[in-house]
C-alpha cells in the first residue's frame, strides 16, 4: 500500500528545471529521507508533495488520491519547518488550535487532541506560553506538535533540526524516530545531513541536480552506492577514490593504478569486467587495515603515514598511495609518526567500482 | 621576559587593566557634542522667536526686538487666532479649519492605510499573476509630480459629484498615498519568515485568515509608521487642500495662509505667530508621543523578525 506517490512531477520556474520527470513511492507507514546537498531540490519536491508550490507538470496522490489540484489543508498532511515557523502572537495552546479552528473541528475534540500532542511530546508545562519564551528545541517541538493535532496520515519535515545545536539536534532526532516507531505514520523528511538520513530513515532518496540518484535502504545506499556521486556525498569521512584500470585476465581481474595492484576476484560486479576499463576504486576509510606486516598477496601494499587525526574513538590516519592522499579508519589505540612505513590490506568485497567515464557503478 | 609583560604606561605610570578610561573633555566629544549643540540651536532659534512673538501684545513687537522674551506675556493672540482671526468672509478664527482638517485627516489616514496594508500583503506573500508589473505601475506612480495629476482629477471628481466636498479630498489623499504606502508594508510583510506563511496555509488558513490572525498582529510597528507618515503629511498638505474643497471646507494649512496673508489692515505677528504654532501642533504632538515606536518600526523593516 502506498501512502505517498508521485508520477512524472516537474516543475519549472520560467526556463529554470527544478525537478525532472520524479517518480518517487512511498509505503504505509514508512519513513523517507529526501537527502542532498542545498539546492539539489530536495525542499521543493517537499513544497510540491504540500501543495505549497503549484506544479509544471505531473500527478501527486496521498491516500491513494489524487490531490495534484488540493490546497494544502486538504492534503492530509501535517509539515514542520526548519525555522519552526510558530505564530509569535499566539500562545502553544493557540499555536496548536490554530489549524484546528479553521477546519472548524468542535472544542471537546480540539481539547482532546491537544492534549494527546501535548502529552506524547511532553508539552504540557509550555501550552501557556509565547513561542518566544521557548528554547530552540521546545519551539521545535511545538510546532511537531502542530502537526501531530492535525491527525493526518503523512508529516513532511524540511530540516526540521538545521536550526539546533549539535546536543539538541542528536536528542530530538531519537525522538522522532521514536515518534514515528509509536506512530506509524508516514513520514518524510529533508535533511542535509547524512547522519540525520542514515539513522532515521527506512529508505533514502539521494538527490543531485532535481533527480534521483538512488532510492535504498541505508545501508545499501552506503555500502553499495549506485554512482560516484552518491559514493563520494554519503560517508564521513568520506571514500577514498583511485583511477586506474582493470588489468588480468577474464575471472580474476585486477584494479591497477601505477604500481598499485588489488585482485578483485571477490568484488560482485553486476557486470563482467574487461580488461583496460579505465575505472575509479572506490573504498571507505574502514574498509581498509593498517599492519606492520604485509598481508595477503594481491590485497596488499606498502604505504608511507603522512598525517594522523585521532577523533576519539578511532582515528583517522592518511597516507599516500599511488600518488594520492587516502585516510584509513583505525583504533585510536596506536598513534602513527608521520613518515612511518606500514602495509596496507584492502578488502575488495567491500569496494565500489565506478566506470570513470559515466561514473557508475560497475 | 616577565618585566617586559609588566611595562606600565610611561605617562601615568598606571598599569593598563580592565576598561579603558575614558575622558568627558577629549577632543572627540567636544568635536561630537559642540556640533550636536550648534545644530540644535540653529533649528530652534525660529521656534523660539515664534512662540517668544506670541506671547507679546503688538506695541512691544512694533518696538523691533525679536529675540527679546516677553515684557508682558499676553494670550490674546492665541485666543485670537483660534476662534476670532478673519480668512476673507468668516471670522471665526482657525478653529474651523482645525475641525476641517480632523474630518479630512482621519478618514484619510485609515482609508489609505487599511487598503496599503492589504495591497502589501498581497503582493509580498500572494504571487498572483501580472504582480510585478502591477507593481512597477505602482511604484512609478510615486515619481509622478502631483502638479501633472491635477487638473484631470478636478474633473474626474467634478463627473462623480464630490468635488469641492471633504470626501473628495479624502478619496485624493488616499490614492496618493497608496505608492508609498503599499512600498512600506510589502518589504515590510516581505520581511517576515516565509515558513510562517506557508505554515499558516498548511493549518487551512486563507487570504484574509492569514492577514487578520497572523500578519496584522506581527506588524504594529510599521502600523504606527504609517499612521504618522500619512497624519503628518495629510495634516501639513496645502496644496491639493486649496485645491479640491471649498472655503467653508478649507483645511487648517489652507486658512492659516489665508490669516496670515490678509493684506487689509496691520500685520499681527503675534496673531500670526500663534496660528502657526496652533498648525504645527498636531504633527509635533504625534511626534512627540510615538517617536520611539517609529523609530522601532523602522528599524523593524531592516531586521529580520
Amino acid at each position: 500500500m502506498t501512502s505517498v506517490s508521485i508520477k512524472d512531477l516537474s516543475l519549472e520556474f520560467g526556463a529554470v528545471s527544478v525537478l525532472k520527470d520524479l517518480n518517487l513511492d512511498v509505503g504505509d507507514g514508512e519513513f523517507l529521507v529526501l537527502l542532498g546537498p542545498s539546492g539539489c531540490g530536495k525542499s521543493t519536491l517537499l513544497n510540491c508533495i504540500a501543495g505549497l508550490l503549484d506544479i509544471t507538470d505531473g500527478q501527486v496522490f496521498i491516500k491513494g488520491k489524487n490531490v495534484t489540484w488540493e490546497e494544502p489543508k486538504d492534503r492530509g498532511i501535517g509539515m514542520v519547518f526548519q525555522s519552526y515557523a510558530l505564530y509569535p502572537q499566539m500562545s502553544v495552546r493557540g499555536n496548536l488550535t490554530f489549524g484546528l479552528k479553521n477546519a472548524g473541528v468542535p472544542r471537546d475534540e480540539i481539547a482532546r487532541r491537544i492534549e494527546r500532542a501535548a502529552n506524547i511530546l511532553q508539552i504540557e508545562p509550555l501550552l501557556d506560553r509565547r513561542p518566544g519564551q521557548l528554547s530552540g528545541g521546545q519551539r521545535q517541538r511545538v510546532a511537531i506538535g502542530r502537526a501531530l493535532v492535525r491527525d493526518v496520515d503523512v508529516f513532511l519535515f524540511d530540516e526540521p533540526l538545521s536550526n539546533l545545536d549539535a546536543k539538541l539536534r542528536s536528542e530530538l532526532r531519537v525522538e522522532i524516530k521514536r515518534l514515528h516507531q509509536q506512530l506509524a505514520n508516514t513520514m518524510i523528511y529533508v535533511t542535509h545531513d547524512q547522519i540525520e538520513a542514515l539513522t532515521l530513515a527506512d529508505r533514502i532518496a539521494v538527490m543531485k541536480g532535481g533527480l534521483i540518484q538512488q532510492l535504498d535502504d541505508p545501508l545499501t545506499i552506503y555500502n553499495k552506492p549506485r554512482n560516484l556521486f552518491v559514493a563520494s556525498f554519503i560517508g564521513s569521512p568520506a571514500m577514498n577514490f583511485l583511477k586506474g584500470e582493470i588489468t588480468g585476465v577474464v575471472g580474476s581481474p585486477v584494479f591497477r593504478a601505477g604500481d598499485l595492484g588489488i585482485s578483485l576476484a571477490e568484488y560482485q560486479a553486476q557486470q563482467p569486467l574487461a580488461s583496460g576499463h579505465s575505472v575509479i576504486f572506490g573504498f571507505r576509510p574502514e574498509h581498509i587495515s593498517i599492519g606492520d606486516q604485509p598481508g595477503p598477496a594481491g590485497r596488499s601494499c606498502e604505504a608511507v603515514v603522512d598525517l594522523d587525526e585521532p577523533m576519539g574513538a578511532d582515528s583517522l590516519v592518511w597516507l599516500k598511495v599511488a600518488g594520492k592522499a587516502i585516510s584509513v579508519r583505525v583504533d585510536s589505540g596506536r598513534r602513527y609518526q608521520p613518515g612511518e612505513k606500514v602495509f596496507l590490506t584492502f578488502n575488495p568485497a567491500m569496494a565500489s567500482l565506478f566506470d570513470a567515464e559515466t561514473e557508475n557503478r560497475l | 621576559m616577565a618585566d617586559v609583560a609588566e611595562v606600565s604606561n610611561p605617562r601615568t605610570g598606571i598599569e593598563p587593566r580592565g576598561t579603558r578610561p575614558r575622558h568627558a573633555f577629549s577632543r572627540r566629544n567636544i568635536f561630537i557634542y559642540g556640533t550636536l549643540i550648534l545644530v540644535a540651536i540653529y533649528y530652534l532659534i525660529p521656534l523660539y522667536v515664534m512662540v517668544v512673538t506670541s506671547l507679546k501684545g503688538m506695541p512691544e513687537i512694533r518696538l523691533g526686538n525679536i529675540f527679546s522674551p516677553p515684557m508682558e506675556i499676553t494670550f490674546e493672540p492665541w485666543v485670537k487666532a483660534w476662534s476670532s482671526a478673519c480668512t476673507g468672509l468668516n471670522c471665526d478664527g482657525l478653529s474651523r479649519g482645525f475641525w476641517n482638517s480632523v474630518r479630512i485627516t482621519v478618514p484619510s489616514v485609515i482609508l489609505s492605510i487599511a487598503i496599503a496594508s492589504v495591497n502589501g500583503y498581497a503582493l509580498a506573500n500572494w504571487r498572483f499573476k501580472g504582480a510585478d508589473i502591477f507593481f512597477t505601475i505602482l511604484i512609478v506612480g510615486a515619481f509622478i509630480p502631483y502638479q501633472v495629476m491635477i487638473y484631470p482629477i478636478v474633473i474626474l471628481l467634478r463627473e462623480i459629484g464630490i468635488y469641492g466636498s471633504l470626501g473628495g479630498l479624502v478619496l485624493v489623499h488616499a490614492i496618493f498615498g497608496m505608492p508609498i504606502m503599499t512600498l512600506l508594508f510589502r518589504n515590510y510583510f516581505a520581511s517576515v519568515p516565509e515558513e510562517l506563511f506557508k505554515a499558516a496555509r498548511v493549518d487551512g488558513a486563507g487570504f484574509w485568515a492569514i492577514y487578520f490572525k497572523i500578519m496584522l498582529p506581527m506588524s504594529l510597528p510599521i502600523f504606527v509608521v504609517a499612521i504618522i507618515l500619512q497624519t503628518t503629511g495629510i495634516w501639513n498638505d496645502f496644496l491639493f487642500g486649496v485645491v479640491y474643497t471649498r472655503p467653508d471646507t478649507y483645511p487648517m494649512t489652507v486658512q492659516l495662509n489665508n490669516i496670515v496673508n490678509s493684506v487689509q489692515g496691520v500685520k499681527e505677528y503675534n496673531v500670526n505667530m500663534a496660528a502657526t504654532i496652533l498648525t504645527g501642533l498636531v504633527p509635533l504632538i504625534v511626534y512627540f508621543v510615538s517617536g520611539r515606536l517609529f523609530v522601532r518600526g523602522i528599524a523593524a523593516g531592516a531586521v529580520k523578525g
